[in-house]
């Protein structure tokens, strides 16, 4: 029993760190690239405006379709590891 | 055969697609009628979402909005796809193994109180209110201009289509008529954006297209667009904008919005497993990107073609402008598209100098009126409504009719599949949430589906009486609707899966934290209950706390909901051992089991 309590709170600490990490991916592209640092990368040309453009109007969806299933994969495994899959 | 033939043709093709589909699917059980037995594929299921998510405002009113503001406007396009990576990583697999049918359950039962899951519903009920009315008003705007119908009679068929397919096909029916739907919507949306990319750049592909090379004048086209709006003094289609809170603000209010929409994470229930519930969220935003990644290419591709149309010597020039800008296009010789256009009044045009050209430009730059008046300009002559740009859009660019009738369909459909799930989710808030869970327990499985589709009927007649007077354009309406329920829904979902600690009384109080103090700053600049000249000031930004738009107040409500939540949980009771032992359970995949009544 406290086994099975140990290994449950490793899964959800693993999982919790996981979706920081992919979270901070999330707003470093939308509100970092996109929005907030765009004045710095506007040195950076890309088909006839800047990265931050890009990353406003492009980037940002397709880091977010990356995100989810990478997400979706990276569980997959913790699920098998931890013996916790359906 | 006329344009008006063939768009009736398509439209009514469409119609009897999904017409069809619906009676082929017929709910048999409360369970089907709800979740659809539990048993659809992640990547159906992603489709379906898809299609009820993306709307009106998706389709027909985000790329006008794009057209029109340029970078600054990006927001939708981040926060409406953003908010699936948080659905997916903070909110789907743990909604999924509690394996309920709706959002009030969720909140009923993890916050032990009949008083939250009542809460919940009138969250729910208003944010999707508020939703629909915006849905309506689009499906009204392009029956009418389709059908050549008064907008009034357009929005009555649509309520009529709605209530068709909503009412008698439930979950299992909608889900199957979504699919049809997205595809029928995805190609309308995207054939014409290839034509005319083709046209501009020479490349096929619209999100490529965009970064690529004008071919008339061989400038980069974002750079070509930069200084065809220039010249006629509007700022420059790529500039950076100043208030960067309220950027920041209104994206983050779209995505916790999505998270937060109550017929969306409805679609989560209906996966088989923990695991699909991720999938098909990633499924979803694939098939969102198809068309958000096409949306800025077709913002950008219009305004260029609208701006080309107007000054047509402007496409092959690279420095004169100014003698490009003398030579407008003569009233005389406007094109069919802005004829029929005109008679919408969506397109409007006024000869303010009287020399029997076009003058469109920009007259609230102070800085470009000593230009304007050395052109001989006495103020801007055309004022073309942004939510007809994607209908207009094949016209303007002069593709084949039958484009032109595609993209009807598609307009229609995706106004009609998000109002669909939308009365879905209202429709079981009251039949299951409010009645059989709180008020009449004993209800049978007949008098619950009655109740359900009754209340659908209801719903139906409100958002479309609402429809008639709108509270703005269609997108403005659902902005509005995505801050409410990210205000008040999203916050405490989430916090009752990743804080064991937070209690009822800690849910009940953000819950109405959030959503009161949203509906205040969103009424005092629209208007109570959106009614026109209630409002106590004007909706300006000089006016706004902060410079904060009521649009994105969401992210703020949300915040205030997460801080009341905390305090008041930490001052009061923990939650029961049963409870903590609930939240714990939903955290981990094993055991979910199909998704059960009570």
């Amino acid at each position: 029993m406290a086994d099975e309590k140990s290994n449950a709170e490793a899964y959800w600490k693993a999982n919790v760190r996981l979706i920081i990490g992919c979270l901070i991916v999330w707003a470093l592209v939308s509100y970092g690239g996109a929005i907030l640092f765009r004045p710095w990368l506007s040195g950076i040309p890309i088909g006839g405006t800047d990265l931050g453009f890009w990353f406003a109007q492009q980037g940002s969806i397709l880091t977010f379709v990356a995100l989810i299933f990478f997400y979706g994969w990276r569980m997959n495994k913790i699920d098998k590891k931890f013996g916790l899959e359906e | 055969m006329s344009q008006f033939a063939i768009n009736l043709l398509f439209v009514g093709a469409s119609f009897v697609l999904y017409i069809g589909i619906a009676i082929w699917s017929r709910a048999g059980s409360t369970k089907e009628f709800y979740v659809a037995g539990g048993g659809v594929h992640p990547v159906t299921n992603g489709m379906a979402t898809a299609a009820d998510w993306m709307s009106a405002a998706s389709f027909i009113s985000m790329a006008g909005l794009i057209s029109s503001g340029g970078y600054a406007n990006s927001t939708f396009l981040m926060g409406w796809t953003g908010g699936f990576v948080i659905l997916a990583m903070l909110l789907a697999p743990y909604l999924r193994k509690f394996g309920k049918f709706t959002v009030p359950d969720f909140i009923g039962d993890r916050f032990y109180s009949r008083t939250a899951r009542v809460i919940a519903v009138v969250c729910l009920i208003v944010a999707s209110v508020t939703y629909v009315i915006g849905q309506m008003t689009g499906a009204g705007v392009a029956f009418s201009r389709f059908l050549e119908v008064s907008s009034t009679a357009g929005i009555w068929i649509a309520a009529a289509i709605v209530f068709l397919y909503a009412v008698f096909g439930g979950m299992k029916g909608i889900t199957y008529t979504q699919v049809a739907q997205y595809i029928v919507l995805i190609v309308a949306y995207t054939i014409p954006a290839v034509f005319i990319a083709m046209q501009l750049t020479g490349n096929p592909i619209p999100m490529f297209g965009l970064f690529s090379t004008h071919s008339e004048s061989g400038v980069p086209l974002l750079e070509k667009l930069d200084d065809v709006v220039n010249a006629l003094g509007f700022q420059d289609y790529t500039a950076d904008v100043d208030n960067k809170l309220n950027m920041v603000l209104f994206t983050l209010s779209l995505m916790i919005g999505t998270a937060g929409l109550p017929h969306v994470i409805i679609r989560f229930f209906t996966v088989p497993k923990v695991a699909d519930a991720r999938w098909s969220a990633g499924w979803a935003l694939v098939f969102i990107a198809l068309l958000y990644l096409t949306a800025p290419a077709v913002a950008s591709m219009a305004r260029l073609n609208l701006m080309t149309t107007v000054y047509p010597e402007m496409a092959g020039q690279v420095e004169n402008y100014d003698a490009a800008a003398d030579n407008a296009l003569q009233y005389e010789d406007r094109p069919g598209w802005f004829r029929t256009w005109e008679e919408t009044g969506l397109i409007n045009f006024e000869d303010k100098n009287d020399d029997g050209r076009i003058q469109a430009y920009n007259d609230s730059n102070e800085g470009f009126a000593d230009t304007a008046q050395q052109r001989g300009w006495e103020g801007n002559e055309l004022t073309v409504n942004n939510d007809i740009l994607v209908l207009a859009n094949p016209e303007i660019a002069n593709l084949p009719p039958w484009v032109i009738g595609l993209i009807a369909a598609g307009g229609i459909a995706a106004a009609l599949s998000t109002a669909a799930g939308l009365l879905l989710a209202i429709s079981s808030a009251i039949s299951h949430d409010l009645i059989k869970n709180t008020i009449n327990p004993r209800i049978t499985e007949k008098g619950e589906m009655l109740a359900a589709r009754i209340s659908m009927a209801g719903a139906i007649l409100v958002a479309t009486y609402l429809g008639l007077n709108p509270p703005g354009f269609a997108a403005q309406t659902v902005a509005l609707a995505f801050g409410i329920a990210g205000a008040s829904l999203f916050p405490v979902l989430m916090m009752g899966i990743f804080s064991t600690r937070m209690n009822s009384a800690g849910a009940v109080c953000g819950m109405l934290a959030g959503l009161l103090s949203t509906l205040l700053y969103i009424f005092t600049y629209l208007g109570w209950l959106f009614i026109p000249g209630t409002n106590m000031l004007a909706n300006t930004p000089e006016n706004w706390m902060l410079g904060i738009s009521p649009l994105s107040f969401g992210a703020v409500g949300a915040i205030i909901n997460f801080a009341v939540a905390f305090a008041v949980s930490r001052v009061t009771k923990a939650p029961p051992q049963e409870i903590q032992d609930l939240v714990q359970s939903v955290r981990y995949p094993k055991g979910a089991g199909v998704a059960h009544n009570h």
